[in-house]
């Protein structure tokens, strides 16, 4: 009966899930197309080491170590996991138990502490959050939806390790009691300390039922935890090591060419223009940088939907520090907001992509005065522990105004005129080598 | 000052080892000219044959395309590109971070490939061809760096000006936000050319804030644009008696036995 039941969630949960995590694909497949190949040994270094070793996670020590134990222990429980997929279907108990023999103890030791750490580290987080206020987790976007998603899933996280701490005591315990099908584990030093103190003097059928207790909570907060997961902030535990994988490799400082536009201007000054290269279509009106979710590129959405809102970058923003609308981490979220609502209305609702209009746009989440604000400095680049962009979005919507709606700041119009017709940004009346002669 | 231009050179057939782009602002704003000034004076100090474009330059375009006008920018860049591949330009210093920026990485996307340094790399490499001298005095005193986005983070150029204030024998002391974490002075993405949007303080303030924190009484830039405002922020805060904005060459040349 229970391995049934246990089959038949393991296949909804499963379900429900790949539906919902192939719909954010599909999302971040609206994305305009972005040819990222080549330099693949350069790029799986930096997987190596911004993904799987955080390195960038170590410019801040406290937090890195602190997210380095939930981080190893979210690696290691997967072995514990597998092991309760394998027991609830098959109905055996602790199955990799004598598989393995003393490999077993030292990973369920080492799981053990790891989740010890990483329940300090959460109990820690969560007071930095609602108790110690940190300046970046009190920003106006955390108002609300960000704020409760960050919580819920710190909380558990808790509540996952209680499951881990009940399922493991109860279990060692029994182990004494019942030996024939509480086969030994091995000494558990954590376990062997905490279920005396948890659960001794319960008979066995008391320590049985929490046995199952853990057992089940372990994995229905898994379950409730990859149903959650699409709808929250934490897809960067996955979509984090494609990120930092296709992340940009050029000097931060260089932006990205237009060549349409560059050819055009090629052939406007009769210089050669590579035919290999998309010229401008004729007759249509083009549009020029971004205003919506589908003139990003996938990579941009990408960055998106891998933001965990930590706002890093928004902490180290010249802008934001002096008190300017821009936060590179709003622009993140609000990519990310419009492109649930294009995505719902595509894949959900059925519109198709080409016919998709609500009359709504970027700039419908995304101020002008924030994009105005933006000093390209690259201060929230160079802070994103998985490299996100937030600069590359910030300019595309600068392009979408100052080349398709010919608005923007007025302020920039004298200098633009001057570098056309002075060839420097400010309009003067002596001779660029003036000074070489006095 | 004797500054030949490319086309000088051109015209007695001749080929100088390095152009100098001088940029918009260090050929037009006053406080940048003295950078270009001592820069040129360095320059013909170490006995290195330069020229610059003179009337032939353009702006390279950074603050254009930043703004977002990818059309201004292909177009003034483009003629540059015509310029110096006219001349066939092999190498390129400047003395402005975004103008090295656009050159050394935007440029051979557009058809413009060169050897692009920063004068901070150029003077790093070449110090040992002018002969410095040593006060003892003025040593006793730590000066301060501001790392300009454009070279630091942008471009990754970290050490280079940190070598060469310890090669002038100065005792550098660090900003709380240097090197990749350095804090923008304000200026870029063409915000020098428009008004801050609202807020509670101008980001070359928060600067100035630090370096006054800091105690050094000189900080080092190598941007034109840093100069400027943080020589602002200084004085809003008024300590423009006590604290001295230089840029890096000014500060060898300084050092240079004449």
């Amino acid at each position: 009966m229970a391995q049934l039941i246990f089959l038949v969630l393991l296949l909804t949960v499963g379900f429900f899930a790949t539906k919902r995590f192939l719909r954010i694909k599909n999302i971040i497949s609206l994305g305009s197309e972005e040819v990222i190949s080549g330099h693949r040994s350069e790029r799986l270094k930096r997987l190596l080491l911004i993904a799987f070793g955080q390195k960038k996670m170590f410019e801040r020590w406290i937090p890195a170590i602190m997210h380095l134990f939930i981080y190893v222990a979210f690696l290691f429980t997967q072995v514990e996991l597998i092991e309760i997929i394998i027991d609830g279907l098959f109905g055996t108990h602790r199955f990799f138990v004598d598989k393995i023999g003393s490999l077993y103890t030292l990973i369920i030791n080492f799981i053990e502490f790891l989740s010890l750490g990483a329940f300090v580290a959460t109990i820690i987080f969560l007071s930095r959050r609602n108790l110690l206020k940190l300046a970046r987790f009190q920003k106006p976007e955390l108002n609300g939806w960000p704020t409760k998603d960050a919580n819920i899933i710190l909380f558990a996280e808790i509540v996952l390790i209680i499951g881990i701490f009940s399922m493991n005591g109860s279990d060692y315990l029994l182990q004494s009691i019942e030996p024939e099908h509480y086969k030994s584990t091995g000494h558990l030093i954590l376990s062997s300390h905490l279920a005396p103190v948890l659960f001794g003097g319960l008979d066995a059928s008391s320590l049985h039922i929490i046995e199952r207790f853990g057992w089940w909570l372990h994995i229905l907060v898994v379950f409730g935890f990859v149903l959650y997961l699409p709808y929250s902030k934490h897809l960067h535990i996955f979509l984090s090591f494609p990120n930092v994988y296709f992340s940009k490799l050029d000097s931060a400082g260089k932006m990205e060419n237009m060549p349409e536009i560059m050819n055009e201007v090629k052939s406007m000054f009769g210089m050669e223009v590579d035919a290999t290269s998309s010229a401008m279509t004729s007759g249509e009106i083009p549009t020029f940088g971004a205003n919506d979710i589908t003139q990003l590129s996938w990579k941009n959405l990408l960055d998106a939907y891998s933001c965990t809102e930590c706002g890093r970058c928004t902490s180290v923003c010249p802008a934001n520090q002096t008190g300017k609308k821009l936060s590179p981490r709003k622009i993140m979220m609000d990519v990310r907001d419009r492109a649930e609502i294009v995505g719902e209305s595509i894949f959900d609702m059925g519109v198709e992509k080409e016919k998709f209009d609500d009359g709504k746009c970027l700039f419908d989440h995304i101020s002008r005065e924030e994009i105005h604000a933006c000093t390209t400095c690259n201060a929230c680049v160079q802070a994103c522990p998985v490299l996100i962009n937030p600069l590359d979005i910030i300019l595309k919507l600068r392009r979408y105004e100052i080349l398709t709606e010919s608005s923007g700041p007025g302020d920039w119009v004298p200098m633009f005129n001057a570098i056309e017709n002075a060839g420097s940004p400010w309009q003067m009346s002596v001779d660029r080598d003036e000074w070489s002669k006095s | 000052m004797n500054v030949i231009t490319m086309s000088e050179f051109a015209n007695n057939g001749q080929s100088p080892e390095i152009l100098f782009w001088v940029g918009c602002a260090g050929s037009f704003d006053a406080r940048a000219q003295k950078v270009t000034k001592a820069f040129c004076e360095i320059l013909n100090h170490a006995k290195i044959s330069f020229a610059i474009l003179g009337n032939e330059e353009k702006c390279t375009g950074d603050p254009a395309r930043r703004a977002g006008n990818e059309f201004l920018f292909q177009m003034t860049a483009l003629q540059n590109i015509q310029t110096l591949n006219m001349y066939a330009i092999k190498k390129i210093v400047t003395a402005c971070p975004h103008c090295f920026n656009t050159l050394k990485n935007e440029y051979p996307e557009l058809g413009g490939n060169y050897y692009v340094v920063h004068h901070t790399q150029y003077l790093e490499t070449h110090l040992s061809e002018v002969k410095i001298k040593f006060d003892e005095q003025s040593d006793t005193q730590t000066v301060t760096y501001h790392d300009s986005c454009y070279l630091g983070r942008a471009n990754n150029i970290i050490d280079s000006p940190r070598e060469v204030l310890s090669k002038l024998k100065l005792d550098l002391k660090e900003l709380k936000r240097s090197k990749l974490n350095g804090l923008c002075c304000g200026a870029g993405g063409a915000q020098m050319f428009k008004e801050d949007e609202p807020g509670n303080k101008r980001i070359n303030t928060e600067r100035a804030e630090e370096i006054i924190e800091n105690g050094s009484k000189i900080v080092t830039a190598n941007c034109p644009f840093c100069l400027t405002m943080l020589q602002d922020g200084i004085k809003e805060k008024n300590q423009q008696d006590n604290i001295m904005v230089y840029d890096l060459a000014e500060l060898v040349l300084n050092k240079i036995v004449k």
